[in-house]
């Protein structure tokens, strides 16, 4: 039974590893700050809680001690990181970072033009 | 332009919360786990700091109407009190003492030690310099 929970969460953590590494080439690859942003928030969020669900079921499962502080992380990270990222783009938009120039839509563009004029 | 700022208030409500809620935890489990008033208060004021980005100085010192440097003079009280407390029982200054009581709702037996007091004037020192040194410079023009 052990064995089988210590499989899950190698499992669990190597998958966060792999979604942390798949942020890195993101952020390396990806061509303006709003892609960037896509990149980063999304798979760091996933790929951390993946490890911190991870070390929970380990300390879970091999010392029977439930961490409260490693849930409360979870939760934390999971609320915090989209609002970080929407605040950085947001931020990066009203100075006027450009966007990729194969980028279709912007529909921001509009609204701000509307509010200048008011 | 009107910044609309949404997501970033209604994130530090829950946020905050969170903060203090654990900062207060890491102060009490000081004696036997990692933490302790100097954590504990770094971490109050980093949820009062997330406060005071999302609203402004005006609406926070409202919400916590403190005085921070009063919080401070009685942080020094606190820990210059449980000092000289030691005094009265023929003791060197600083002795600190610990006995177990039975209280109601925490069970027989409870632990409780005066270094608890010396730490929450720890506390309320970082506490009060912190947001002091915040509110001083978010101020000035």
């Amino acid at each position: 039974m052990i064995e089988i929970g210590k499989f899950i969460v190698g499992v669990l953590i190597v998958l966060g590893s792999l979604l942390s590494i798949l942020t890195t080439v993101g952020m390396l690859r990806f061509p303006d700050t709003y892609t960037r942003g896509h990149a980063a928030s999304k798979s760091a969020t996933l790929g951390i809680m993946l490890i911190l669900i991870g070390t929970a079921l380990y300390f879970w499962i091999t010392e029977g001690y439930i961490s409260g502080k490693v849930i409360l992380g979870i939760v934390f990270i999971l609320m915090t990181t989209p609002v970080a990222s929407h605040l950085i783009t947001r931020a990066s938009y009203n100075n006027g970072v450009a966007l990729w120039k194969g980028s279709v839509r912007d529909d921001l563009e509009k609204k701000y033009k509307q509010q200048k004029k008011q | 332009m009107k910044v609309n700022d949404l997501i970033l208030k209604t994130a530090t409500n829950v946020v905050s919360f969170i903060i203090i809620t654990f900062s207060i935890y890491l102060f009490f489990t000081g004696h036997y786990t990692p933490g302790g008033g100097f954590i504990g208060g770094l971490m109050t004021s980093g949820g009062l700091l997330l406060l005071l980005l999302a609203y402004d100085l005006e609406t926070v010192q409202s919400i916590i109407p403190f005085d921070f440097k009063k919080v401070i003079a009685t942080g020094l009280l606190l820990a210059l009190g449980t000092g000289i407390g030691g005094l009265f029982f023929d003791k060197p200054f600083l002795t600190h003492t610990y006995g177990y009581f039975d209280l109601p709702f925490f069970g027989e037996d409870t632990a409780l030690a005066t270094a608890t007091l010396f730490d929450l004037g720890v506390y309320l020192v970082v506490v009060g310099i912190t947001m002091t040194i915040i509110q001083t410079i978010g101020e000035s023009e």
